[in-house]
């Protein structure tokens, strides 16, 4: 698995994808954080970092399936895939190495934004009034958000050979997946059920998280997703075994 | 190492790419596996590698199942896909090591290997370069250097010198001659020439079945249908005559003083016509023995099973 995850990561960074990607993500987070008056932080009032947490999943939606859409849909258009397949590694390797190897590039783009919690410590007044469990909560929530996101990534790209199809497709999931339940949980239909319909979705369990309450419930949620899709991931994969 | 198919069949749907088909290559023998396109063998391939499973029969490589113990089977096989994939933006050192990592080769051992077999495929001046720059001839080269990097005893190559020129397919030919001693291989092709120049047994297989298991030279011999000889005279000569010397069954007026001779086969006439045109005192301007070619067995084989068929 190491060895797919490391080729697959040495990947990223050895072409253009990993600097577009991360430049992208900083470009739009760091504008929505410190310039657009709507949102900047910093007449906001409040020394925390929520125009982050609140917004980075929506750029998430376009930006994970951007990294993930190739996996498994360009192994599959050049035929490389056959050769990974018949040298001796398992299915679950490929598919956690390509898995992690993402998930990783996210977290790399990531992690400059801890200069943003920096900036705001030394802004706040007094200095160094921020909520600091709550921000660590955010971070764990978003990094819980970025795997669910790469596995729903992997899983559109393991279904097609075309990248665009794969991107579109992950992008669809994702949204539907972060918004669709609680979208629909308003819906006047259902309303005894509408809880339960809710706490389907990704956003009422990452909300939770983003407040800084870490509930084993939202950590089983969110790897249960990981776990679910990239099992389907699985299957897929082994489809040509049918 | 062995390699043994019994039985094998894979549907694709209604369609059997693989029907019912067994044999057995044995240690150390090199294979040819022959068959037009479409005729099953990439599918028998991909079964062996376990890339794809058998709807039925059983493959056993090395003494392993397939469907049983494919880690064991891909340890000790190495494979050259169709067409040759590769991951066009490694460059070729990068990508024989992770090939090599995959196989658990580590440290020392695997630096010392890539190295090894970087010179074997004569890789050496392009080791540095991205694979996506390499021609055709040395994306093979790349192509076998990782199916070899383990050293294995069972190398499987399908369609290895398909698309190139004439030149890199004798180089190609020369290596894959040169590694697979000690080594049990199986090759597909469509080219007769090939089998010929590489091995002594050839398997020929069409609409999935096996039409022909045996020595290269057996195979020529079933099917010599007689030969043909192409004679070209400076002048006129007796036409009649020519068709009754010994041995000749038809000829045929191609264009002024030149005849298509068709002969019986069981014995040489070129000595009768030598002698013929020397009695008919015209000079014998040309004489050539046109092959039973490898070409026409090919056909022979692939063609009329099916026409009988239409016929049935």
């Amino acid at each position: 698995m190491l060895q797919v995850l490391s080729k697959e990561f040495n990947g990223f960074l050895n072409s253009l994808i990993a600097y577009i990607v991360i430049g992208v993500f900083l470009t739009a987070i760091g504008l929505l954080m410190w310039v657009f008056p709507d949102t900047a932080v910093l007449d906001y009032g409040y020394a925390d970092m929520d125009t982050l947490f609140l917004l980075g999943p929506y750029v998430f939606i376009f930006l994970v399936p951007a990294i993930t859409m190739r996996s498994f849909a360009e192994e599959k258009k050049a035929g490389t895939i056959e050769l990974l397949l018949t040298k001796p590694l398992d299915d679950w390797d490929i598919i956690l190495g390509k898995f992690l190897a993402n998930f990783f590039l996210v977290i790399v783009a990531l992690f400059p934004t801890l200069l943003y919690y920096y900036t705001i410590y030394v802004l706040g007044n007094p200095a160094g009034n921020i909520d600091t469990p709550g921000v660590i909560g955010s971070y764990i929530g978003i990094a819980f958000l970025a795997a669910a996101f790469c596995a729903i990534g992997i899983l559109a790209s393991s279904i097609t050979r075309n990248q665009i199809v794969a991107f579109l497709l992950a992008s669809f999931f994702c949204f539907l997946s972060f918004l669709g339940f609680d979208s629909v949980s308003t819906l006047n239909l259902w309303s005894s059920e509408a809880l339960f319909i809710k706490q389907l979705g990704i956003l009422y369990h990452y909300d939770s998280m983003r407040k800084g309450l870490l509930d084993t419930r939202d950590i089983i949620y969110f790897l249960s997703i990981v776990f679910l899709t990239l099992s389907i991931t699985k299957v897929i994969l082994g489809s040509r075994q049918w | 190492m062995s390699l043994q198919l019994k039985n094998l069949t894979k549907t694709y749907g209604s369609q059997k790419a693989v029907n019912a088909i067994s044999f057995d290559i044995k240690e150390g023998e090199i294979v040819g596996f022959l068959g037009p396109n479409g005729a099953g063998k990439s599918t028998t391939m991909k079964i062996a590698t376990c890339y794809v499973p058998p709807t039925s029969g059983e493959a056993w490589v090395g003494g392993f199942n397939v469907a049983e113990k494919p880690m064991r089977v891909k340890q000790i096989t190495g494979y050259l896909p169709e067409h040759n994939p590769l991951y066009l933006d490694l460059y070729v050192h990068e990508y024989l090591t992770f090939v090599g990592k995959l196989y658990g080769l580590t440290g020392q051992k695997l630096k010392g290997r890539v190295k090894e077999i970087v010179d074997l495929c004569g890789l050496t001046p392009e080791q540095n370069k991205r694979i996506e720059t390499l021609s055709k001839g040395y994306r093979q080269r790349v192509g076998l250097a990782q199916a070899l990097i383990h050293d294995p005893k069972i190398l499987i190559l399908d369609e290895p010198t398909s698309g190139l020129d004439p030149n890199q397919l004798v180089e190609i030919r020369k290596l894959i001659k040169m590694i697979s001693q000690q080594k049990t291989v199986l090759f597909s092709t469509h080219i007769m020439q090939e089998v010929q120049a590489l091995c002594d047994r050839v398997i020929v297989i069409n609409k999935g079945k096996i039409v022909a298991d045996d020595k290269l030279e057996f195979i020529l011999k079933a099917h010599a249908t007689g030969s043909v000889i192409v004679v070209q005279f400076e002048g006129k000569i007796d036409e009649v005559k020519l068709k009754s010397l010994p041995g000749v069954k038809e000829i045929l007026t191609m264009e002024s003083f030149s005849y298509k001779v068709i002969a019986d086969g069981t014995v040489d006439v070129r000595p009768e016509i030598f002698r013929f045109a020397s009695e008919q005192s015209v000079s014998l301007i040309g004489l050539k023995q046109e092959e039973n070619s490898l070409e026409n067995i090919f056909r022979d084989l692939t063609i009329t099973p099916a026409m009988h068929e239409k016929e049935d």
